[in-house]
C-alpha cells in the first residue's frame, strides 16, 4: 500500500516531521516543502533520518544559534562538502554497527541536502566522489536555479534569459547565455545509482521516488524543482502551481534513471508552451522586454522539446537493460 | 617495564603501525607525497583484515577531512593523514574540525607548500594551520612519531580538551628514513589508548543534536573563547598522559626537551628532525668545552611559553632555527620565542636562522656555524640569516 498525502497527514498530526516550526525561510519557499516531504516519507516508512546540509538559505535559516529547527540529527559542515560529510557519517554507522557499538536494529536514512550552487557547481566533486564510492545515502538537490543565499547570482543551473546579479540582462548581453547543466545525466553517469527528478506539485510521484531511493542499496540522487519566491518573483501562494506548470511545459520533466534504465514517470497528454512558464516569473521580465525575447524563448522551447523526445527514446532503448 | 619489540621501520610505517594499534573506526584519506606510504600501509592492514577500520578512499583531501568530520560527529574514532598541498586543500575544514571540537588525530608529513611545486621537507604546510585550533606536535624521529601518535589520541579525546591533533613528521627525512623503533604489544597500546567516549553523537537519534549551526555575533565570540580555554587545558592534561606513557615505555615526553641545558649559555631552538643533527653538534661542542645546549620543541600549539621562559631566561644567546619563512615578518618559531622572552628577567641575545626550505640539506657544519655566530656574539636581533643558501 503506497503512501498517500492523507496517510502522511494522519501520521504527522501528532508527530514531528523533523523540521519544526520557527525556521526563518521565506513564506512560500520551496526548500522546506521539499525537505519535509522527504523526511515525512522516510519517517512514515520507519526510517530514522540523519541529515547533512550544505551551506545555503535553508541551512542559515533553520539553525540560528542558540535555536535549531531540527528535531532529527543534523550536521552542516561547509558549502561544497555535504556529500563527503554524509559519507563519513554513513561510514561511521557501518563501522560502529560492525563492531557492535551501536544497535543493528535501527533503520537509518542518511540524507544530504544541497541547493543548486552546492550541487551543480562547488559541491559537484564531493558529490561525484561519494556516489562513485557507493555510500548508501540520498542526496536531495533543492533547485531554485541560482545563488539565493548571497542574493540572486547565477549558478550552473540558472536558465538562459533569467536575470541574475552576476549575469544580468544588459543592453549588450541577454543575461546568462548557457543552458542549465544536466545534473541528472551527470549523476546517472556514475551508473550504480538511482537518479530522479521530482517536484512537490506532484507529491505522489515525489514520495514514491523517495521510497525507491530508501530501499535502493546504494547512492540515490533526487533533483527537486524548488522555486524561490524572492528571486523568481512569484506570489507566495503560487510555488506549488509553478512546479506543476514546469512539468506541463516540459521545463521540468519527471523521470528516473535506475542503474541506467530510464523511465518517464509523468507523461502529460497535452503540453503548454514554455513561454507560459517563463511569463509567470518576474526574473524573466527584462528578457521579455528585449527585442530578441522571442528568439531566446524559441531556443528554450526547442531545447525542452528535444530533451523530451530524447527522454522517451532513452526510455525505449534502455527498457530492461540495467547497467549493473 | 613492558616487553617491547624493536623493528627497523620508516616514520611512515611508525605512524601506520600506531594507527593499526589505535584501530580507528573510520580512516578517510587521499594519497599525497610524502604522506602516501602511511595510507598504503594502513590500507594493507584493512585489506588483510588486521584491523576492523572502515576505509574511505576519498576523491580529495578536502573530502578526506569532510568525511572525517562526519564520522567523528557521528560518534566514531576517525583519522586521516596528509602533507603540504593536501593540508592546504583541507584548510577550510581543518578549522571546522577544531570548532566542532572533534577529537581527530592526523599524521602530517611536512613538505614545502607550492609554489613552485616541491615535494621535499619544510614546515610551511603546517605553519599555515598554526592558528586553526589544532594541537600541533613535532617529532624528531620515527620513535617519536609512534609514541606521539598514541599519546595524541588520548590528548584529543580528553574531556577537558576535545580538540584535534596534528602529529608532524619531516617529509622523507623521517617518513622514508629507516630507524629502529621500539613498538608496544598491541594489547598494551590498545589499553593505553582506550575506548572513545563519544560526546553528542549524531547517530543517537533519541537525542538529536545540530552540528555546525549559523553562529552570529551574539554567541560566536563565546564559542571561540571556549576553544581558547580548551587549548589551555592541554598544559594541564598532557603531562599526566606523558607520565602514564613513561610508566609503560620508559620514554619521557614533555612540551619541550632540554638537551644539555643545565649550564648552557648558548641555546639552539628547533622543531622536528633537525634536532638530531643539533644534538650531534652540541655533543661535539661540549667535547670542545663549549657551553651549548638544545631546546627541542615537541609541542608548538599550544605554545608552552612558561616552560620556555623558565628554560631560556639568563642564557647568553638563543639561536632559533625555522624550517619555514613568514614573508615580510619574522619566521614563526623565532617570533614565538622572541615574544616569550619579552617578559623574562634576563633576556638573551637572539638570532634567527631560516634553513632547509624545500628539502635543502642541513648538516652539522651549518648548525656549528650558527652556534659559532652566537658564541662570537655576532647575532643581531631580527636580522634573519639563512643556512645553506647560495646568496
Amino acid at each position: 500500500m503506497p503512501l498517500t498525502m492523507k496517510k502522511l497527514a494522519e501520521i504527522f498530526t501528532n508527530k514531528e516531521t523533523g523540521l519544526t516550526q520557527g525556521h526563518r525561510m521565506c513564506p512560500g519557499c520551496g526548500a522546506p516543502i521539499t525537505v519535509k516531504l522527504a523526511l515525512m516519507t522516510a519517517k512514515a516508512l520507519g526510517y530514522e533520518p540523519v541529515i547533512g546540509f550544505a551551506t545555503g538559505c535553508m541551512e542559515v535559516s533553520s539553525t540560528i544559534y542558540p535555536f535549531t529547527s531540527w528535531s532529527v540529527p543534523y550536521i552542516h559542515n561547509a558549502f561544497e562538502n555535504v556529500a563527503a560529510t554524509i559519507s563519513g557519517v554513513e561510514t561511521a554507522y557501518r563501522a560502529l554497527k560492525k563492531s557492535g557499538k551501536i544497535s543493528a536494529d535501527k533503520k537509518y536514512a542518511f540524507f544530504a541536502f544541497g541547493g543548486d550552487g552546492g550541487t551543480y557547481d562547488i559541491g559537484l566533486q564531493s558529490l561525484s566522489g561519494a556516489v562513485e564510492r557507493g555510500h548508501k545515502f540520498i542526496y536531495i538537490l533543492y533547485d531554485n536555479e541560482g545563488y539565493m543565499n548571497t542574493g540572486n547570482q547565477r549558478s550552473g543551473s540558472t536558465p538562459p534569459g533569467a536575470d541574475t546579479t552576476t549575469a544580468p540582462v544588459g543592453k549588450k548581453i541577454p543575461g546568462k547565455v548557457q543552458l542549465k547543466k544536466n545534473i541528472v545525466e551527470i549523476i546517472a553517469g556514475h551508473e550504480y545509482v538511482y537518479a530522479a527528478t521530482v517536484a512537490f506539485g506532484e507529491p505522489m510521484d515525489f514520495m514514491s521516488k523517495i521510497e525507491k531511493a530508501l530501499s535502493f542499496d546504494g547512492p540515490s540522487f533526487i533533483a527537486a524543482l524548488s522555486p524561490c519566491v524572492r528571486y523568481w518573483r512569484v506570489p507566495e501562494d503560487q510555488t506549488v502551481d509553478i512546479t506543476k506548470l514546469a512539468i506541463q511545459t516540459k521545463y521540468w520533466p519527471l523521470y528516473e534513471v535506475d542503474r541506467g534504465v530510464y523511465k518517464v514517470t509523468r507523461k502529460p497528454s497535452t503540453f503548454k508552451p514554455v513561454s507560459e512558464f517563463i511569463k509567470t516569473q518576474e526574473r524573466f521580465r527584462l528578457l521579455l522586454q528585449r527585442p530578441d525575447a522571442q528568439e531566446i524563448i524559441d531556443e528554450i522551447q526547442h531545447y525542452v522539446d528535444r530533451r523530451w523526445e530524447r527522454l522517451l527514446a532513452l526510455e525505449e532503448a534502455t527498457k530492461d537493460k540495467p547497467i549493473r | 617495564m613492558t616487553k617491547v619489540h624493536k623493528e627497523a621501520i620508516t616514520g611512515a610505517q611508525a605512524a601506520a603501525y600506531a594507527m593499526k594499534q589505535i584501530e580507528p573506526d573510520v580512516v578517510a584519506a587521499y594519497p599525497i607525497t610524502p604522506q602516501t606510504p602511511i595510507v598504503e600501509y594502513f590500507a594493507k592492514y584493512v585489506a588483510d583484515g588486521v584491523v576492523k577500520t572502515e576505509m574511505v578512499p576519498v576523491e580529495s583531501e578536502h573530502s578526506a577531512m569532510s568525511a572525517v568530520v562526519g564520522a567523528a560527529a557521528a560518534g566514531a574514532r576517525a583519522m586521516t593523514a596528509t602533507s603540504a598541498n593536501g593540508l592546504a586543500l583541507m584548510h577550510e575544514i581543518v578549522y571546522i574540525t577544531a570548532s566542532m571540537r572533534l577529537p581527530v588525530v592526523m599524521p602530517v608529513v611536512n613538505r614545502a607548500l607550492s609554489g613552485p611545486i616541491n615535494i621535499h621537507c619544510d614546515h610551511s604546510d603546517t605553519m599555515a594551520e598554526r592558528d586553526s585550533g589544532w594541537i600541533q606536535l613535532f617529532c624528531e624521529d620515527a620513535q617519536e612519531v609512534y609514541d606521539l601518535t598514541l599519546m595524541a589520541v588520548r590528548l584529543a579525546e580528553h574531556e577537558q580538551v576535545r580538540l584535534p591533533v596534528m602529529v608532524n613528521q619531516d617529509g622523507f627525512i623521517i617518513s622514508h628514513g629507516v630507524e629502529p623503533v621500539e613498538l608496544l604489544p598491541d594489547e598494551v597500546a590498545k589499553k593505553f589508548v582506550g575506548e572513545l567516549k563519544p560526546l553528542y553523537p549524531l547517530l543517537d537519534t533519541e537525542h538529536p543534536v545540530t552540528y555546525g549551526p549559523l553562529d552570529l555575533y551574539d554567541y560566536y565570540f563565546e564559542h571561540k573563547r571556549q576553544q581558547i580555554e580548551a587549548m589551555k587545558n592541554v598544559f594541564k592534561v598532557f603531562p599526566s598522559i606523558a607520565e602514564e606513557f613513561y610508566n609503560i615505555t620508559g620514554r619521557r615526553y614533555n612540551f619541550v626537551e632540554p638537551y644539555k641545558m643545565e649550564d648552557a649559555q648558548y641555546v639552539m631552538v628547533a622543531l622536528g628532525s633537525t634536532n638530531g643533527t643539533i644534538k650531534y653538534v652540541v655533543d661535539q661542542l661540549r667535547e670542545e668545552g663549549k657551553k651549548v645546549g638544545l631546546l627541542k620543541i615537541w609541542m608548538f600549539r599550544p605554545f608552552p611559553k612558561a616552560e620556555i621562559q623558565r628554560l631560556l631566561t639568563g642564557r647568553k644567546a638563543v639561536v632559533v632555527l625555522d624550517r619555514s619563512a613568514s614573508f615580510g615578518a619574522e619566521a614563526p618559531l623565532y617570533e614565538a620565542i622572541k615574544s616569550s622572552l619579552y617578559e623574562v628577567a634576563s633576556k638573551p641575545l637572539l638570532g634567527s636562522f631560516v634553513y632547509g626550505l624545500g628539502g635543502r640539506d642541513i648538516n652539522p657544519e651549518l648548525v656549528r656555524f650558527a652556534f659559532e655566530k652566537a658564541m662570537k656574539h655576532e647575532l643581531v636581533v631580527d636580522q634573519e640569516l639563512y643556512l645553506g643558501l647560495r646568496e
